[in-house]
């Protein structure tokens, strides 16, 4: 049987795209973000998962707003990127898992989930860039299933009702029958604000409240309305949905390995995050 | 128009405009419609009114459409419908007037790429300081 062996959950922020580019890893800005991530690629060396599901939002790149959907999950062999149109660097196609997509898609219309379909996706910064943030060798990546979340137009789904869609996501992977060790990654966050008199808004405290209540009681997050968290957390700080959907999907023992919070990276309050998802514990970290 | 040019269009440009444009957000986002200062959720009601404008901007995710904008952007926002409104916030390259048009940010963030410019630029922009005091606040943020 499948089964998911932990959540992560980062900032997608597209400057690192271009930090990563230009190799500023050590750089003092930098550094503080980038160093996140080494004991997370240590968890993902000893666990070695076979699939990660990527819940994120896309910018515009592959959604319109003729035809906007509130979850759309990623049913390809491979997910190309594409220059979004301030000429970021692109990289090669991520493969997918068809066989798996088409059982979440299935599983979660049984649960009342009314997905879209898409068997030709392209996938923006908020997908990419935590992918190459996690496995910096291209080919050592698993395979990948993205789901895109809108937030570029409202009415957006609820917190809760994302926290529900990651549940249905966990119960789904649970019930595959191949032998799969699957990651469930969240991309986005925290506070921040790109547009409006408001644009720079940060909310330190409110973020480390929701690296609290994110382990040990995502309901109390999920019962924010859209109204309100964006209140708190800024426009686009409403990504915390992305976090809630991964939490969701971890329905076994969570356990927190390692958390990350610096302000700024560009306009954003940087989170990062890994949690465990066992009965007993699979790896040590740290 | 560089980041420099592009933050005193916004501060400086057409005062007039700039007091009127702050008055009208101001209003508009004080209603129930819109209930959070300083943020225009962008809504249905948004979503019809900026459509042409957010069409040709998602088109920038293409290169060479941006080479046809860069050509001749008048016949380019003709090509896509723009209203008068629309066509002049363009021309302004002034972020709070493409929104008040209807703009989308994800999508403005494309028309902004096409001049080198990123989020703290655009940021700077709408809050009427410098990219460097706009960066500064950040720093302070998480000081």
């Amino acid at each position: 049987m499948a089964r998911v062996i932990g959540g992560i959950a980062t900032t997608h922020v597209p400057s690192i795209g271009n930090a990563l580019e230009k190799g500023l890893q050590s750089d003092p800005y930098w550094k503080p973000f980038f160093d996140a991530f080494p004991p997370l690629r240590r968890w993902l060396d000893l666990t070695k998962p076979d699939v990660a599901i990527v819940l994120y939002n896309d910018h515009g790149l592959n959604f319109f707003l003729d035809a906007m959907p509130t979850f759309a999950v990623g049913a390809a062999a491979e997910y190309r990127n594409e220059d979004e149109g301030w000429g970021i660097p692109t990289s090669p196609p991520f493969s997918g898992d068809p066989s798996l997509s088409w059982h979440l898609i299935d599983s979660l219309m049984r649960d009342e989930f009314d997905i879209c379909s898409c068997q030709e996706m392209l996938v923006d910064h908020a997908f990419t860039i935590p992918m190459q943030l996690l496995w910096p060798e291209h080919a050592a990546m698993p395979r990948t299933i993205p789901i895109s979340i809108n937030t570029v137009q409202h009415p957006i789904p609820t917190p809760s009702r994302c926290y529900r869609f990651g549940q249905a996501i966990g119960r789904a992977i649970a019930s595959y029958p191949e032998d799969l060790r699957v990651v469930v990654i969240g991309t986005g966050g925290l506070s921040h604000q790109l547009d409006g008199t408001r644009a720079g808004f940060i909310n330190t405290s409110f973020d480390r409240m929701c690296l609290e209540k994110i382990v040990e009681a995502p309901e109390d997050l999920a019962s924010y309305s859209t109204i309100d968290l964006i209140r708190e957390a800024g426009a686009q700080g409403a990504e915390l949905i992305m976090w809630l959907a991964m939490r969701g999907a971890l329905t076994g023992t969570v356990r927190e390995l390692h958390t990350t919070y610096h302000v700024p990276i560009s306009n954003t309050a940087a989170g990062v995050l890994l949690l465990e998802n066992a009965a007993q514990p699979v790896a040590a970290v740290r | 128009m560089n980041c420099e040019e592009l933050a005193k269009c916004g501060r400086t440009g057409s005062f007039t405009l700039w007091e009127h444009l702050s008055v009208t957000l101001v209003a508009m986002t004080t209603t129930t419609d819109q209930p959070i200062p300083g943020t225009l959720l962008f809504n249905g009601t948004e979503a019809m009114k900026g459509y042409a404008l957010n069409k040709m901007c998602f088109s920038f995710n293409s290169r060479l459409n941006r080479e046809a904008f860069l050509h001749d952007e008048d016949a380019y926002m003709s090509r896509f419908g723009l209203n008068a409104q629309q066509r002049a916030a363009i021309k302004s390259r002034n972020v709070l007037d493409l929104l008040a048009a209807g703009g989308n940010i994800y999508y403005l963030a494309k028309f902004a790429g096409i001049f080198h410019l990123g989020v703290q630029d655009i940021g700077a922009q709408q809050t009427g300081v410098t990219v460097d005091e706009f960066k500064a606040k950040l720093l302070a943020a998480g000081s």
